[in-house]
């Protein structure tokens, strides 16, 4: 009875592509919205992550995330250094001057400065330049987006100039840094010229990144460094959902677009689930027709389910398609960059798909069972 | 030439009841039946609306549980019966036909009339050729893939026939089949259903309210107020084992 099953579902050729695009446009929704909520979230901590050299933070015990630094004392590096276990450990810098360009125009930037000796913490995926070009005197690394912002209309090109604190600063390389969560230009210097861009300050320490001993895993160094120095240390992955958890819980960000996800679930839910409902529903008559004729209930109960794992399977996979493909589009643009379809929303999606199609099958498959066959005389 | 009577009763009811809702809502359908149907005969059900033929009938056809009385079918006291056994009855025993023709519109008219064979279990291939088969006999050779939309009513109707007929039920149940053609097709209908649904072992009711079909029956009998009135063996009553090519031509 499986062709039967599938011919009646795909026998109306509108209520078929009704409920099929009802589905599509609910995944793409769902899809949509939580994989664009969870790369904001995720650019809360793109600065971190970029670092790939370092497994280990450690700042100030009050310091919660990225943005929020209190700054460490210089002899905190040594002592984080005789900890056992640590292989290495260089300073990193982070503060948010004033960039200015020659034409005028200007933008609050994230400056990090790196270590000088090791340029520990360097962007490693390098559009134009080199990294290595940082040893440079007054030298930096903008990434395109910053570059963009600072130099509309104007191609990529080394050499260019800005103003810093009183200070002229050339742009050596253009990085592909991840977007941060403020759409600030990113910037990468030397730590001892960072300091000099931004006017000095009595410490000026804003983290200590650190490897562990191969002896060592990074959970076990962080704990050590804390209980020998009194500081905070993370690994990477830790302080990056310090740094989610901090936004989630401190901004309206996660309500707003909860309440965009809810909708969307709700809506495409309602649709997709009452679509389906009522195509069961004006089948009825069909269905007490074949109970009728002797089709047993767990036949029809297969039938619904074939109809309804049809109609889902054929509905999520287009939305997922067109989900893809929006972020595949917008995955090019500056002010999207890195913003992809994650295969965690996916499985979310397909999780909320499979229970609307449950619960559309089940309510459906009680009022196939509840039909009473003579229904089928009354006309 | 009058049709040979039938021999052995092909369903057989006794002081059947049934009543819909309780207390002051409760509404008495059947009031206690007797009603007979023979093999190899064409027997009616006539009566006006509401009388409860239709009840009656969704109870022979187990489609319906009684609320008392004795029921035997084809043999078969349906009492002993569990549900799923009454379903495996049904579909083994019985052929329908209804009077919205109820086909599957997703389905071809070859496809529609082979469900019973494939509720049955058997594979689609072998169980569309033959439902083919026995629509050419009834004359809708050359309408196999046409979808039920695209036919006449009469058309419906022929292929509801074979869907009832394809499987060999040895009890054909017919609700009102020819109240929504026209005469034509009506008697076209009926003349068909005559000659292909009745055979020696097999026992057909038809609830109608068409009079001009009367003289297709072996037996009519009148239903009113939930019970059976009258039963006629209408004079003259004929052979309807017609050849179908005569028929169809």
């Amino acid at each position: 009875m499986n062709f039967v099953a599938l011919r009646m579902l795909t026998g109306d050729r509108a209520k078929y592509f009704g409920l099929v695009f009802a589905i599509a446009f609910c995944t793409f929704l769902l899809e949509n919205q939580t994989t664009i909520f969870a790369n904001i979230m995720k650019r809360t901590a793109s600065q971190i992550l970029d670092v790939t050299d370092a497994e280990v933070w450690v700042m100030d015990p009050q310091t919660e995330y990225w943005e929020q630094t209190k700054a460490l004392k210089d002899t905190d590096l040594t002592r984080v250094r005789s900890v056992p276990g640590v292989q290495w450990a260089v300073r990193l810098f982070k503060g948010n001057p004033v960039a200015r360009t020659p034409e005028g125009k200007f933008a609050v930037c994230f400056l990090i400065g790196i270590d000088d000796a090791t340029l520990v913490g360097a962007p490693r995926k390098m559009l134009l330049g080199s990294w290595d070009r940082l040893r440079e005197p007054d030298s930096v690394i903008i990434d395109q987006a910053g570059y963009v912002l600072l130099f509309p209309d104007q191609p990529l090109a080394l050499g260019r100039t800005l103003e810093m604190n009183d200070h002229r600063v050339t742009i050596v390389g253009i990085s592909d840094a991840s977007a941060p969560f403020a759409s600030l230009p990113v910037m990468h210097t030397r730590y001892s010229a960072a300091i000099d861009f931004l006017g000095r300050e009595r410490t000026q320490l804003s983290f200590i990144i650190a490897r562990p001993a191969s002896t060592v895993s990074a959970d076990e160094l962080t704990a050590r460094i804390h209980e020998r120095t009194g500081l905070r240390a993370r690994t990477t992955q830790e302080f990056m959902w310090d740094c989610i958890r901090y936004y989630l819980q401190h901004t309206g960000i996660p309500v707003n677009f909860g309440i965009t996800i809810a909708v969307a679930l709700i809506v495409g839910a309602v649709v997709a689930g009452q679509t389906f409902y009522l195509f069961t529903i004006e089948n009825l008559k069909q269905f007490g027709a074949l109970k009728a004729i002797g089709t047993t209930n767990v036949r029809l109960i297969g039938m619904i389910l074939l109809q309804a794992f049809t109609a889902g399977t054929l509905g999520f996979s287009l939305g997922t398609g067109m989900a893809a493909t929006f972020f595949e589009i917008f995955l090019h643009k500056l002010a999207t960059r890195g913003i992809v379809l994650m295969w965690q929303c996916v499985a979310l999606t397909a999780a909320c798909i499979f229970f609307v199609v449950i619960v559309a099958s089940v309510l459906s498959i009680r009022r196939v069972l509840v039909l009473e066959p003579a229904a089928v005389f009354r006309g | 030439m009058v049709h040979a009577a039938g021999n052995g009763t092909g369903v057989s009811c006794r002081d059947v009841r049934k009543h819909f809702g309780a207390g002051e809502a409760k509404v008495d359908a059947l009031r206690g039946v007797d009603f007979e149907t023979r093999f190899g005969e064409l027997s009616f059900l006539v009566g006006p609306s509401g009388c409860g033929k239709t009840t009656l009938i969704s109870i022979i056809a187990g489609l319906l549980d009684r609320t008392g009385g004795e029921l035997t079918v084809l043999g078969t006291n349906v009492d002993e019966l569990s549900p799923t056994e009454r379903v495996l009855f049904r579909r083994k025993n019985l052929g329908f036909i209804f009077q919205q023709f109820n086909l599957l519109p997703a389905l071809t008219a070859a496809e529609n009339v082979a469900v019973p064979l494939i509720a049955a279990g058997m594979s689609r291939r072998p169980a569309v050729d033959r439902a083919g088969a026995l629509l050419a006999e009834l004359g809708l050779g050359s309408r196999l893939r046409a979808l039920p939309s695209t036919l006449s009513g009469g058309q419906q109707q022929r292929v509801a026939i074979a869907r009832a007929l394809i499987h060999e039920p040895r009890l054909v149940v017919c609700d009102e089949p020819t109240a929504a053609l026209d005469h034509g097709s009506g008697e076209a209908v009926m003349s068909l259903l005559a000659a292909n649904a009745v055979r020696p072992g097999r026992t057909v009711i038809v609830v109608t309210h068409d009079t001009r079909v009367f003289h297709y029956a072996h037996s009519i009998a009148s239903m009113d107020d939930g019970r059976i009135v009258n039963v006629t063996r209408p004079n003259g009553a004929r052979d309807h084992s017609t050849p179908l090519t005569a028929v169809t031509a």
